[in-house]
């Protein structure tokens, strides 16, 4: 109706439009398609229909793939909130230069080459490396630990690419809070921890689990994390699916990797606004 | 003062500390004589002569700032016109698209990338910078698209009214007040981009074909197969550019004190 | 002795080399209404969070029916606050907002509920407990805080200038609702404010403030008609200052001598020697003026400097011959004087005191 009065607008969006449609639906909608054709006998795809590829899914190996990188995901996510978290609620308490001093501070790997301070992990964790030389040299352990390579070595890899992301969150909604509410409740008759679990935590939450989201969905694909820290060991639903493309070249069923976590990601995402709005209504305690 | 506690600064700066662990060794050891990098051999500089001979690598990094710079600047002039039209359209269709937009860096980056190979190959694209470029634009749209939104949230509507009210077109409107009034949120978007782009491994791994290297792809495929303590330097080198970077915008931003 | 609610002995407080609060004094009685009254930055709402808790005293004591509380923390005391931005806790019901202390008190859930309807009805709000603190109008948030700090049945309760984020209308109503709700429960409150109209209104007692220490304290009364010094009377009256010097020879009043004419005043107890000065508090109501028609008469020499009508009162301003400047107010619209006129300020001796003029 009133286009033609919306004329400059309609025109603004149009390159957001196509650019979208075209190249993020289209993908999107091919990788459905994709990963409901048979694969052909050595190369490239038929245009038969089959569900065969979700059925693979469901084999032992990629079964235990997809539990695998759930249980990294988890126990990543988990050791980042630990850390992120006060870090983020510290660093909102802090005042002038001291802020500013840890944001800058924070900010600096964030903007190096991720490649770059994974790499500097290497040099730290492989055998007779700097952690084991640093642990030796204390008499903590008798030889070297031979981190490298392992499913810890990985963990901190994750940990260290993503807590950044978790920091920011819990920062930015600790940043927001009014800090004389903790006061209230002081008053009130609260201790210090009983005011943090009532007024501080709850009231933070909302950064929390933005955080939670912004490092669980990333920590399933960084396949190159587990790649250059965990060597051949650990194996993630995004190996697999770099695997499946690359090297067997299986693209239905890559796609239908990519779809079922596709999905996972979807359903998190669902769930954090359902909660996060289920908080702002009804109160935690 | 509340601070009884020295708790919460020691936690702030050991935690800091860690994560620069890994960066200082990877600068140190740019200096290191031999060529293991568990054992120092004395100062050198051996490791910058050999990355500044080493053709392949300058070749990959003028790919990375093209790439980068290509993809952002299409992102800003996509992500600016559609958040800045997206407010004015009264479209049902406005929802949806805003979300399809910004799923890019919702998703796992490897469903991006492994959609693109495929779609890639069905609409026989070759692969390239071409290729490089539409897929790194897709994940830096969100960046300007949802920071220039934010912007546009939070400004005063009474100022476009002020400006149409006073004789302003529709296009002025745009490039009298709105534009330098997102200038600052347009400018991080794209720094965000620049950097998200400079620092891509999976889209791009995806996406690159044989003919093309990025700087990531040639670090990454440099750990993985055996390293030159070139690579320390070339690391170190970046990092002190990003450093240069980060105190060059904190100072600009000192200049002109205007936004976030 | 009367029972000593609150005693504060020689409070001193510095921020960062600034001193807040230069060793106060004083005791307050239980079931009190005693305001705290000064313009911001005297120190007020640092008290205040003194005597929450909120804050230690650099030195001095606090004692709460006679025990020394200095040290305890907030959760120890029985001391609630109704903050100036409320505090309401935004993720909480109304309901929830107001039985926080019982719960932390494992208070059982019946008695929660009672003592939430009860705070309720009390502030009128009954019915609002589902609610949640952003869907309330600022008065309602204002009823809310203070049922919540209410709630636990405090000693003294705390206000920190609670009606400043009201518009006139419901300032005025809650006034009034606070004062009757003070008198009901018996509590001692120690209001905090820097508009002295609200302290004029409801107060048993004023504490006028001035740079971290205290000007005067007394009634009402006593500080509105007898300020000890030129700032009360300033602030509390928004009285004229006249300073002179005390002119030697006869008459039964002293007088004193200013750039411009001269005025006599009541010494009371105080010893006046020809040549120290002195200074006497106007208020504008009563600061009278009439042209000047060159008859010699006793006053002070000034002229019409500009008239304002404002809240059904005339302003007339008057410029000094010494530089000062001197207010009268009137009732009515207009009156027959144009700025730039001459005339004579007197002003009844028995209506003006005298004042401490420390600078």
């Amino acid at each position: 109706m009133s286009k033609k009065k919306n004329g400059p607008a309609w025109l603004m969006v149009l390159p957001l439009y196509l650019f979208t449609l075209v190249f993020v639906l289209g993908p999107l909608v091919y990788m459905v398609v994709l990963s409901l054709l048979r694969r052909a006998e050595v190369w490239g795809v038929t245009n038969q229909f089959t569900l065969e590829n979700y059925k693979n899914i469901l084999a032992p190996v990629y079964l235990k793939t997809f539990v695998e990188s759930f249980r990294l995901a988890v126990i990543s996510t988990g050791i980042i909130a630990l850390i992120g978290y006060p870090f983020g609620y510290f660093m909102a308490k802090l005042q002038g230069r001291w802020k500013q001093g840890v944001m800058m501070a924070l900010m600096i790997p964030f903007w190096t080459s991720s490649l770059i301070r994974l790499y500097g992990w290497i040099i730290v964790l492989r055998s007779g490396g700097v952690l084991d030389q640093l642990l030796m040299g204390l008499g903590l352990t008798n030889g070297p630990l031979r981190m490298l390579y392992t499913y810890p070595a990985v963990v901190i890899g994750m940990v260290y690419a993503l807590v950044p992301f978790m920091i920011l969150a819990v920062y930015s909604s600790a940043e927001k809070m009014d800090w004389g509410l903790v006061e209230a409740a002081r008053d009130l008759g609260a201790s210090a921890p009983k005011a943090f679990l009532t007024i501080t935590f709850p009231l933070t939450l909302p950064g929390l689990l933005s955080g939670v989201i912004l490092t669980f969905i990333p920590s399933m694909g960084l396949f190159f994390i587990a790649d250059i820290l965990g060597g051949n060991k650990v194996v993630l639903v995004g190996s697999v699916i770099q695997d499946q493309l690359t090297q067997a070249r299986n693209w239905p069923f890559a796609a239908a990797l990519s779809v079922v976590l596709m999905i996972l990601t979807s359903a998190m995402i669902w769930l954090y606004r359902k909660v996060a709005h289920v908080k702002e209504l009804e109160g935690l305690l | 003062m509340n601070n009884k506690s020295r708790f919460p600064r020691f936690y702030l700066v050991f935690l800091l500390a860690v994560m620069y662990l890994p960066i200082l060794l990877v600068v140190i050891y740019s200096f290191n004589g031999g060529r293991l990098s568990s054992v120092w051999e004395g100062f050198s500089l051996r490791w910058y002569g050999t990355l500044f001979r080493d053709a392949a690598i300058f070749e990959a990094l003028g790919n990375s700032l093209l790439l980068a710079i290509l993809s952002c600047l299409s992102a800003a002039v996509i992500g600016t016109l559609g958040a800045v039209g997206m407010q004015r359209i009264r479209s049902r269709t406005a929802g949806p698209i805003e979300y399809l937009s910004t799923l890019p860096i919702m998703i796992p980056e490897i469903i991006l990338g492994m959609v693109f190979m495929a779609f890639f190959s069905l609409l026989g694209l070759p692969f390239g910078m071409t290729t490089l470029v539409i897929g790194h634009t897709a994940f830096c749209i969100p960046y300007v698209f949802m920071l220039v939104k934010a912007r546009l949230v939070g400004m005063d509507p009474a100022l476009a009214e002020a400006a149409r009210d006073l004789g302003a077109g529709e296009v002025q409107v745009f490039l009298h007040i709105t534009l330098p009034l997102i200038t600052p949120a347009i400018l991080s978007g794209m720094l965000l981009s620049f950097a998200m782009s400079m620092d891509d491994v999976i889209i791009s791994i995806f996406v690159t074909g044989v003919s093309i290297n990025t700087l990531p792809i040639k670090i990454y495929s440099q750990i993985k197969f055996g390293v030159t303590p070139e690579i320390n330097a070339l690391c170190t080198l970046m990092l002190a550019a990003t450093i240069l970077l980060v105190c060059l915008s904190q100072w600009l931003g000192r200049l002109h004190p205007k936004g976030e | 002795m009367p029972d000593h609610i609150l005693q504060l002995q020689e409070i001193t407080k510095s921020f960062g080399g600034t001193q807040v609060l230069r060793g106060i004094s004083i005791d307050i009685c239980q079931g009190e209404f005693i305001t705290f009254l000064g313009s911001s930055g005297c120190g007020k709402t640092t008290t205040l969070r003194i005597i929450a808790g909120l804050e230690e005293p650099d030195s001095g004591r606090v004692l709460l029916e006679g025990r020394d509380v200095t040290a305890l923390a907030p959760n120890k005391r029985d001391v609630n606050t109704v903050f100036q931005n409320y505090a309401l806790f935004p993720h909480m019901t109304v309901g929830q907002n107001i039985a926080y202390s019982l719960r932390l008190r494992k208070a059982p859930k019946e008695e929660q509920r009672k003592t939430v309807e009860e705070m309720l009805d009390l502030v009128q709000l009954s019915g609002y407990e589902k609610r949640m603190p952003s869907e309330l109008s600022g008065g309602q948030r204002q009823r809310v805080a203070i049922a919540r700090a209410l709630a636990s049945r405090p000693r003294v309760l705390l206000l920190d200038e609670p009606l400043g984020a009201l518009d006139l209308q419901l300032r005025r109503q809650m006034q009034v609702e606070l004062g009757r709700l003070q008198k009901k429960l018996g509590v001692t409150f120690l209001y905090i404010t820097h508009d002295q109209e609200e302290a004029l209104n409801m107060s048993d007692r004023i504490v006028v403030m001035r740079e971290g220490r205290f000007e005067q304290i007394g009634t009402p009364s006593e500080v509105y008609d007898h300020p000890r010094t030129a700032f009360v009377a300033r602030f509390v009256g928004s009285a004229n200052i006249f300073r002179g010097r005390v002119a030697g020879g006869g008459g039964p009043l002293p007088r004193a001598e200013l750039t411009g004419g001269d005025f006599v005043f009541l010494p009371g107890n105080g010893v006046f020697a020809p040549g120290s000065s002195v200074a006497v508090a106007v208020r504008s109501e009563q600061l009278q003026f009439h042209r000047r028609d060159g008859k010699s008469e006793g006053g002070i020499r000034a002229v019409v400097r500009e008239k304002t009508f404002a809240g059904g009162m005339l302003r007339i301003a008057f410029a000094l011959e010494d530089g000062e400047e001197a207010v009268a107010s009137r009732h009515g619209i207009d009156l027959d004087l144009r700025p730039g006129e001459q005339v004579l300020l007197s002003w009844d001796p028995a209506l003006a005191p005298v004042v401490e003029d420390a600078p």
